[in-house]
């Protein structure tokens, strides 16, 4: 098989395999109610994934951020927390500074 | 078909001062940059984003092509990596669900849960009347799923000018906001414990088993915080 169609073969996979999680959920909610304890169960276990996955992104990281060490991330992700407190919770401010932080600290390192 | 004014509503959310927009484009442009040093082309990197938008299974994707896995080993990594989308669809659709709308719409709406539009859903669903909220998912929905491939196609197009020291700035902006936003939403003591126990658990857990440990730290904390008895509010 040539690069090309390979690459789509990997593409149309990766989605399927992506899309399958949703659909699965859709159909599992389609008897739940809002106000259920299983609904109260999954959004539990939805949040706590999520923390997992940002901790661990942060603690033991993949791709570029391996570049960098544990004590920056979490100076820079500390200030970052910071802003966002003390700006009424706004997002836009803290991920811009986080990555001019983080790239100016990369360079000097 | 669908209400615009709620439609319009929820693409807003991408200028409002809690907009996800910044997040998105930094993670996307990265996964672009990456894509074009990995050999895929333009279309096929832009393709990937529309149709799988979830970012870690793409990189595992990037990933096990380069190292030259099968495309079974590639489902299963994949699958494996964003089956927390299943929980988070869960702890979604009934928010969503009311008699007046139709089913294709649910189907649709499926494809645009992500980590930034489902936090976005979460901390804002309750100001939206219930009849609508379907159609003010599918703005929120829209708006971070252009955004991501829109910023896709930038980073691909730019890759040559991203320094080594641009893309780690670029990696380190999506845990701050997905951090921000979990803060944001930890104003019950459930959603305090779930949060705390996974971002324990998380770690420690990978030391033992770096494939499965996000699920069972989810699992374990999220069911911790499920039998706490929070009488100011009751569910989160």
């Amino acid at each position: 098989m040539d690069l090309s169609s390979n690459l789509i073969l990997v593409i149309v996979v990766t989605s399927i395999a992506t899309f399958a999680s949703r659909f699965l959920g859709i159909l599992t909610a389609e008897k739940i109610s809002d106000k259920s304890k299983l609904f109260d169960w999954f959004n539990c276990v939805a949040y706590s994934i999520l923390a997992a996955l940002t901790a661990r992104m942060v603690i033991f990281p993949a791709g570029a951020l391996l570049e960098s060490t544990l004590l920056i991330r979490l100076i820079v992700i500390s200030i970052s927390i910071a802003v966002f407190i003390y700006s009424k919770k706004n997002l836009v401010l803290p991920t811009i500074l986080s990555f001019i932080f983080f790239t100016i600290l990369s360079s000097i390192n | 078909m669908i209400n615009h004014k709620y439609f319009y509503q929820g693409l807003r959310s991408l200028v409002s001062s809690r907009s996800p927009a910044i997040a998105l484009a930094c993670s996307f442009v990265a996964l672009g940059a990456l894509m074009y040093n990995a050999g895929f082309n333009l279309q096929q990197s832009v393709a990937s984003s529309f149709f799988t938008y979830a970012l870690p299974g793409q990189l595992v994707m990037t990933e096990s092509f380069l190292a030259g896995a099968s495309l079974v080993n590639i489902f299963l990594s994949v699958w494996l990596v964003n089956f927390r989308l299943y929980p988070m669809s869960v702890a979604l659709v009934p928010i969503l669900k009311h008699k007046s709308q139709p089913r294709w719409k649910y189907y649709l709406s499926c494809h645009m849960i992500a980590v930034s539009s489902w936090l976005i859903m979460k901390d804002t669903y309750k100001k939206i009347d219930k009849k609508y909220r379907l159609d003010y998912w599918l703005g929120i929905g829209c708006g971070t799923l252009s955004a991501a491939v829109i910023s896709t196609l930038i980073g691909y197009l730019i890759s040559d000018f991203l320094t080594k020291e641009m893309m780690i700035g670029l990696a380190v902006v999506n845990p701050v906001y997905f951090l921000c936003m979990m803060i944001g939403a930890m104003n019950n003591l459930k959603t305090i414990i779930a949060v705390s126990g996974g971002a324990l658990l998380g770690p420690i857990l990978y030391l033992a088993t770096p494939e499965w440990s996000i699920l069972i730290a989810g699992i374990v904390g999220g069911t911790i915080a499920f039998f706490i008895k929070d009488k100011k509010n009751g569910s989160i």
